[in-house]
């Protein structure tokens, strides 16, 4: 990393730690903010958020490493996570899972070589009477089906860019 | 459903109306209990949160909403989240706390831009923020925190701890939340939909909640329908209603199984279709998930294992460890080469898990699949080749 970068960086976490507070119990909102804003939480803002917080490096990865929208590689800008709990198994999220694999050319946990796309699974969305269902960032779609894959992944294309400021409605199917 | 017929404030106004022991004694009269599904009598909870000493305490809102199957919480925060709000604030009234705080679920962010105009019209209609309705020093205010993707986290222990920016490892107990709770200070924490209840039975008294349900279950309860039937949704139906005439009313009369109480819940077969879904009979926090008669029940069992094995925070061993020897005995069965020597080892394993495991998590894990391998024998044993 460039060390403009790095500097930029700090003084943006050190933003970040002035505004949630330099306290343990805002470790989460902080981690949150530099995933929304960087798609991951890389090394060196793990021990710049450390020593901000004056707690140890490995505090901070393992919650990182802790909760599942936490991550510590570059995800995309659009993060595809398809429910794969039992009503939207039973409702054909294999069919769904094969197309958006096809679709975007790569497979569950990883990215598209352009940054834009990564897919990957999740535990129940809570849309079970409406399933399959999938979450695009924050929006969720559902009654997904093979067919409409390729719209959902047009409707993201159209808007790179806007990724963050996207508000994610429920889109009601 | 029963929460849109109460009229909006009633419930904190009956409350501002009486003192603090009073309404901890309606809510003790309606026999509420938790709706998150473990069915910890509410006012007992309040009771213990308000007798703590500190001066600083905290009502939590569960909006952690991971069970598999269930999704009432999602409706209600989407349709009544001011009702929810009452009732946090009610809470608030009974304990005598000053701060308020939302855990919603990562996966549920879109819900958040609306549950913070709601806070937000509450404010300025001093439903929330300093002397509330008027009355001098009676101080609430609610924030929302977001999860970050962790189903564990809806283990109240486990959901401070990850307020706290901790890992979500439920912690062990006692002490109990309700003396030393977030940042060590007395804290209740209840589900979304126990919130909006004790609104209803703060607004029509304890007697009108009471006239339905069971002795030991009373009132309504919102069930999430999903699975094979024709009528999947939310219902607001009475506890004690046995899983036949539940099918009845969502359209899934032919279901050869229903999940009750999610992947930590029981499979129950049809020949248990007249057992009551209660909490001293079937409980659950509401997921109902039907199984129609082509279905495998050896993939289900599977793939409730393999959320659990996802989902395990990996701190105690029968849990991390446990977990994936049964979905091992699982594909074992599904090659058709699981002894039944083998099988009752893993059933005891099952045991051991329920037995030892630290929290909620690892001592259910085991559940669905004790009851496949107990209830679909035939169905399970001497697969040749299955895939």
């Amino acid at each position: 990393m460039l060390l403009t970068e790095r500097e930029r960086l700090h003084d943006e976490l050190a933003e970040l730690v002035t505004r949630y507070g330099r306290d343990r119990s805002s470790l989460l909102f902080i981690l949150q903010e530099v995933q929304r804003r960087h798609y991951h939480i890389s090394q060196y803002a793990m021990q710049v958020i450390a020593d901000l917080l004056d707690i140890h490096p490995v505090e901070v990865h393992s919650v990182v490493s802790f909760y599942s929208f936490l991550d510590e590689r570059p995800q995309g800008q659009f993060v595809i996570r398809l429910c794969r709990t039992i009503t939207c198994d039973m409702a054909g999220k294999d069919h769904v899972a094969r197309q958006l694999e096809n679709d975007l050319g790569i497979k569950f946990g990883e990215t598209t070589p352009d940054g834009k796309f990564s897919l990957d699974w999740a535990n129940c969305l809570g849309m079970c009477d409406r399933g399959p269902a999938l979450l695009v960032n924050q929006q969720v779609h559902t009654q997904v089906t093979p067919e409409k894959v390729h719209g959902i992944l047009q409707e993201c294309r159209q808007t790179f860019g806007v990724h963050a400021t996207s508000d994610g409605r429920e889109t009601r199917t | 459903m029963t929460f849109g017929e109460i009229e909006p404030g009633a419930g904190l106004k009956s409350a501002l109306a009486r003192p603090p022991a009073d309404v901890l004694a309606r809510i003790d009269a309606s026999g509420l209990r938790g709706r998150g599904g473990a069915g910890f009598p509410t006012s007992l909870k309040w009771e213990l949160a308000q007798k703590s000493k500190g001066d600083k305490k905290y009502v939590i809102c569960n909006a952690d909403e991971g069970e598999p199957g269930t999704f009432k919480d999602r409706v209600i925060l989407g349709d009544f989240a001011d009702m929810v709000f009452e009732g946090m604030t009610i809470a608030a009234v009974a304990i005598g706390a000053r701060h308020g705080i939302v855990y919603l679920r990562a996966e549920y962010t879109y819900l958040r831009g609306h549950l913070e105009a709601v806070l937000q019209r509450r404010r300025e209609n001093n439903l929330l923020g300093e002397n509330i309705c008027g009355r001098e020093g009676f101080d609430f205010d609610i924030e929302v925190h977001m999860g970050a993707g962790s189903y564990v986290c809806g283990e109240e222990t486990a959901l401070i701890e990850s307020l706290e920016g901790q890992r979500g490892e439920p912690r062990n107990r006692p002490p109990f939340p309700i003396d030393t709770g977030y940042l060590g200070n007395p804290t209740t924490v209840n589900n979304v939909e126990t919130f909006a209840w004790a609104v209803c039975i703060l607004a029509k008294g304890a007697d009108w909640f009471k006239r339905l349900g069971t002795e030991k279950s009373t009132g309504h309860k919102l069930f999430s329908v999903s699975g094979d039937c024709r009528r999947p949704g939310v219902y607001d139906l009475p506890l004690g209603i046995t899983v036949a005439e539940l099918l009845a009313e969502v359209g899934g009369e032919d279901a050869k199984a229903v999940q009750v109480g999610g992947a930590a819940g029981q499979c129950i077969p049809r020949r248990d279709f007249q057992r009551g879904i209660a909490y001293e009979d079937i409980p659950t926090g509401g997921s109902i998930i039907v199984f129609g008669p082509g279905r495998d029940m050896l993939r289900v069992a599977k793939n409730f294992l393999e959320f659990f094995i996802d989902e395990s925070c990996g701190q105690c061993t029968p849990c991390r460890e446990g977990a994936p020897r049964l979905l091992e005995g699982i594909e074992m069965l599904h090659r058709g080469d699981c002894s039944m020597t083998y099988l009752d080892e893993l059933c005891s394993l099952g045991e051991t898990m329920q037995l030892a495991s630290k929290c909620g998590l690892g001592q259910t894990a085991p559940s669905t699949f004790l009851s496949v391998v107990q209830n679909f024998r035939d169905e399970i044993l001497g697969r040749t080749g299955g895939n």
